[in-house]
């Protein structure tokens, strides 16, 4: 670039910043973007046999935009379960949602709240995770939450985009396509990078055992109950039975998350 | 119950979950063994819906080379553990997936 540029050079360094961001957010998110079609068609397919009117499967995606939650809701819907109680599966199913929003807190606390509201929306498992370990990386862009807005937007476009798709392909797709493992393919995906330590194996073999014995709680509220015990298995490892060295890997793909050693580095 | 209320109340209880808390933490602070529990959430959430959607086909458990998406799960996850690699961790697993079904439709285990 020449010094005949250089007559908004600020503003010019700052935009190409916050493009930069939003656009490797973008980009970071694809692999699970991919993961999230064949999820999205298959909800669309399903959820008209389930009662569900095209235009409520698709708002559903528009308004909800919470890929399980809306699963379970359709299989609750064909079994003609009272609209309270699937309201009521919704928040016990999200409620994960909320240890996600406040790991993210402390580095959003500096946004206003037009932000805050639609970065609070659009969150999902996938985008917590490519967005938390950007914030876990140690450089001080002040732009990250345009990174999470990339992130964010990808997954919410695609979701909205492919549920219309699988409306359409209907009645082509038949309820044991196999479709749907691409959702556990992309959690197992996610799990993975987590469990380095001591304390995240045994949280993660204690939720996982758990779940087994408790799947057949009502309302999924097992899911919360194998998820808890597994929390509390991993706090008590590392209290009583700490490893000798904490592995440490920065440029790892997804680290663990240590909210405590995290840095504070938005402006608005 | 009418769809636009169903729909109106899923989407008002999941935006109440992803936006409480992160609109307040930044105003109070939450104790430490929280923050220290907040590290263990996703890892322990995502495996307690996982193992459930794989060990069981319908109401019964399956703990069965027959059991499709079993075998696929523990593909994935050594797959995802040795290359590290998201994308190739989803493409193999729904490979295996196939894959095995057509081995089992096959019947060559009998």
């Amino acid at each position: 670039m020449t010094r005949l540029t250089t007559a908004e050079p600020q503003s010019q360094t700052r935009s190409r910043t916050r493009r930069t961001e939003f656009l490797t957010g973008a980009k970071d998110t694809i692999p699970l973007v991919l993961g999230a079609i064949p999820f999205a068609i298959i909800f669309g397919a399903v959820a008209g046999s389930s009662g569900l009117s095209a235009g409520g499967t698709v708002a559903m995606s528009v308004f909800v935009f919470a890929g399980s939650a809306q699963f379970i809701a359709t299989n609750l819907i064909a079994s003609n379960t009272p609209g309270a109680v699937i309201i009521l599966t919704t928040f016990v199913v999200n409620l994960r949602h909320a240890l996600y929003s406040a790991t993210l807190a402390p580095h959003v606390k500096r946004l206003p709240q037009r932000w805050l509201i639609p970065l609070a929306f659009w969150l999902t498992d996938e985008s917590f995770m490519i967005v938390i370990s950007h914030y876990n990386k140690p450089d001080a862009s002040p732009f990250k939450h345009w990174y999470f807005l990339g992130s964010e937007l990808i997954m919410y476009s695609n979701w909205v985009a492919f549920t219309g798709v699988g409306v359409l392909a209907g009645k082509v797709i038949g309820e044991n396509s196999g479709l749907d493992f691409a959702m556990v393919a992309t959690f197992i995906g996610l799990v993975v990078p987590f469990v380095k330590s001591r304390a995240a194996r045994v949280s993660v073999l204690c939720a996982g055992v758990s779940s087994i014995f408790t799947y057949s709680m009502p309302n999924k509220l097992g899911l919360i109950v194998a998820a808890l015990l597994g929390i509390v298995a991993g706090m008590v490892v590392e209290t009583f039975w700490p490893e000798p060295i904490e592995p440490i890997e920065l440029n790892a793909a997804l680290p663990v998350t240590d909210p405590l050693l995290q840095k504070e580095s938005e402006v608005g | 119950m009418n769809e636009v209320i169903l729909i109106g109340g899923m989407a008002l209880v999941t935006f109440t979950i992803r936006y409480s808390l992160m609109a307040l933490v930044g105003k109070i602070s939450l104790p430490a063994p929280v923050l220290r529990a907040l590290k263990f959430v996703p890892p322990a959430v995502l495996t307690a819906i996982i193992v459930p959607a794989i060990v069981y086909k319908g109401d019964q458990l399956a703990l069965s080379y027959t059991n499709d998406y079993l075998v696929a799960g523990i593909v994935t996850a050594l797959v995802g553990w040795r290359s590290k690699n998201l994308l190739l961790t989803i493409l193999v697993g729904m490979g295996t997936l196939f894959a095995w079904r057509w081995l089992l439709s096959t019947h060559l285990f009998g």
